[in-house]
């Protein structure tokens, strides 16, 4: 007797970069009513504020919040772009760079108070948006992210990568 | 030979923010700890000058996701206080409200998301298994308290994230009949739920004691937003004196400030509001509690997750009390006209208090402004007990990893913010 392949479960990651973190709280009350379900199709491989030992290798999905404001991030964000099938900027920071690059936008006298600061840390010239540094595969916007709008993506992003791996192997998803 | 070199974790985990500890081991000795707030600044005090005053709140709200609420409750005092503006009794209910559904919502994330999994030897909230009948009641406990604290914020602020509805001078929306009576019902059927996270935390046997002064604002009912600031030593400080008597400690390895106050460092957060004000606590709380709350003062610093789940369950039986007693309707936002004046907001956020200051000019643009953040008063505190820790545990041959488990499982006692606690410009930098 065989049985059936079964299609994996996907490999789904949370990184935030400079940002206040709203959306990684909005998605953890999204777990409340869906973490139950969502379990049966992904698994949480990378996520900071959920576990400890995080992974770094492929991911089927990977979430996005937070500008980019330092040569790190860059780093990070590149490496997390060659892990991800699937990259997903989530929330206004990721999205558009504000409110967290509002530095690109302070008066002379704004910018001198800050530069010894911007200096000291490293910090890049200009906070840039996800799409600034890495190519985006969809976009959550909101400061907070809309929790409906990011069910319905995120959704999406799951049963189109499952149709995928389902022909991958050949079975129907 | 047992040898353990400096200890570095690059990356803390299951807390609110990004930051990193470096621990400097000399002859079998913790010889420096470094609770190094790295995230990268966002610069909001800058950001406030020159903006009008009634941009502020919403725009404060963004230093921190989780506190959100609470960076809104504070700024709104400080811009109220700024302009002469007395909140009708009403909006007080409101925002008290407010701040009930973010404790409930905030504390039970920290207890179950981030606490607990060490206490199971798990890695992950994520990973506890639904199949196990203790496991599974656990999950659901957790995200139905969450589920009712997030219920509770929508209904009155309009977001438990980023709250939409709090302004200055009032609320611009208020909470339904359908919506109350929704709430009453899910308040009170989460009641078992929160009383079995108390036992839950009330046995997990962890200690590190630690002798410290406590400060909290204290109001008449265990609360929030109003009362004075109340130290250990029994003292009652104006919230308009609250910055002049703390002592600005610049810690320069660090991006935040860290805080002393007359000298020594202190404590704030759920175990100081407990220490200092258990006895106002709700009635229906005392009385659910009974022996339970004998438990506090108490100088274990792990005592601050079972005075969370004490909060949790005060917030719920305030909440409806507060919805049983008041009927709400709405009535228009108070306003003021704009003057030179200094704004001063002080409030119990949940991780402890938490300090707003604005400098207002007569034509209502925000001149400049302060921001003090629990954490920041916490942060010496957290240093000095890792370096304690440490010693206790390679004086016991504790291997490595174990002793990194214990940093985090300490650290995340205090319930740190980071995204807090990065983002206060401090330019007399020590270089």
């Amino acid at each position: 007797m065989t049985t059936e392949p079964q299609i994996r479960k996907l490999k789904v990651a949370w990184f935030s970069f400079s940002c206040c973190e709203d959306n990684v709280i909005v998605f953890s009350e999204l777990l409340n009513d869906h973490w139950l379900e969502w379990k049966k199709l992904i698994e949480i491989t990378n996520a900071r504020v959920l576990r400890t030992k995080n992974v770094m290798e492929d991911f089927d999905i990977a979430f996005i919040e937070g500008a980019i404001a330092s040569p790190k991030h860059v780093e990070k964000l590149t490496e997390v772009r060659k892990l991800a099938n699937k990259l997903v900027a989530v929330g206004a920071c990721a999205c558009t760079g504000m409110p967290s690059a509002q530095r690109n936008y302070f008066n002379v006298e704004q910018k001198a108070n800050i530069q010894p600061l911007v200096d000291k840390f490293g910090s890049l010239p200009k906070v840039l948006k996800v799409s600034e540094v890495v190519k985006v595969d969809a976009e959550v916007p909101g400061c907070p992210m809309d929790p409906s709008d990011f069910v319905t993506k995120a959704t999406a992003l799951i049963l189109a990568r499952r149709a995928e791996l389902a022909k991958e192997i050949g079975i129907s998803a | 030979m047992h040898q353990v070199d400096d200890i570095t974790i690059d990356q803390l985990t299951k807390i609110e923010g990004d930051c990193s500890l470096n621990v400097k081991v000399v002859d079998g000795k913790a010889e420096k700890v470094e609770f190094a707030l790295v995230e990268s600044k966002r610069f909001y005090t800058e950001a406030m000058k020159g903006k009008p005053i009634a941009a502020i709140p919403q725009l404060l709200a963004r230093i921190c996701g989780t506190c959100s609420n609470a960076h809104i409750m504070a700024d709104l005092e400080a811009c109220e206080s700024a302009l002469g503006i007395t909140p009708s009794k009403q909006t007080m209910l409101l925002r008290n409200l407010t701040m009930y559904g973010l404790n409930i919502r905030d504390h039970a994330l920290h207890l179950y998301l981030f606490v607990l999994p060490d206490a199971y030897k798990k890695d992950s909230f994520l990973d506890f298994d639904e199949n196990i009948p203790e496991e599974h009641n656990i999950l659901h406990d957790a995200f139905d308290i969450k589920a009712v604290g997030n219920f509770l914020s929508i209904l009155i602020a309009g977001r438990s994230v980023h709250a939409p509805y709090p302004t200055i001078g009032g609320f611009i929306h208020f909470p339904d009949k359908a919506g109350i009576e929704e709430a009453k019902k899910k308040l009170e059927e989460i009641r078992p739920a929160v009383l079995r996270t108390i036992e839950l935390f009330k046995n997990i046997p962890w200690k590190f004691d630690r002798q410290a002064s406590f400060m909290a604002l204290v109001p008449e009912r265990y609360g929030f937003l109003t009362g004075c600031i109340r130290t250990s030593e029994n003292e009652c400080i104006e919230e308009k004196d609250f910055r002049s008597h703390l002592e600005h400690v610049v810690v320069p390895y660090s991006q935040a400030s860290a805080y002393k106050y007359a000298g020594k460092s202190y404590m704030v957060g759920s175990l100081a509001r407990m220490n200092l004000a258990k006895d106002n606590l709700n009635e229906r709380t005392k009385k659910t509690l009974g022996d339970t709350l004998n438990l506090f003062p108490s100088t274990n610093v792990y005592m601050n997750n079972l005075a969370q789940a004490i909060e949790i369950l005060h917030s719920v039986d305030e909440s409806l009390d507060i919805l049983n007693q008041n009927e709400f309707k709405p009535e228009p936002v108070i306003k003021a006209p704009f003057r030179d004046a200094v704004g001063i907001g002080v409030i119990e956020a949940p991780r402890g208090t938490l300090y707003h200051k604005i400098v207002l000019g007569a034509d209502g643009i925000v001149k400049e402004g302060e921001i003090i953040v629990p954490t920041g008063q916490n942060q010496i505190n957290i240093e000095t007990d890792i370096g304690v820790l440490v010693n206790d545990l390679l004086e016991k041959k504790t291997s490595k990893d174990e002793i990194k488990f214990e940093i985090e499982k300490l650290i995340r006692a205090y319930d740190p913010c980071i995204s807090c606690a990065s983002h206060f410009l401090t330019l007399n930098w020590e270089e």
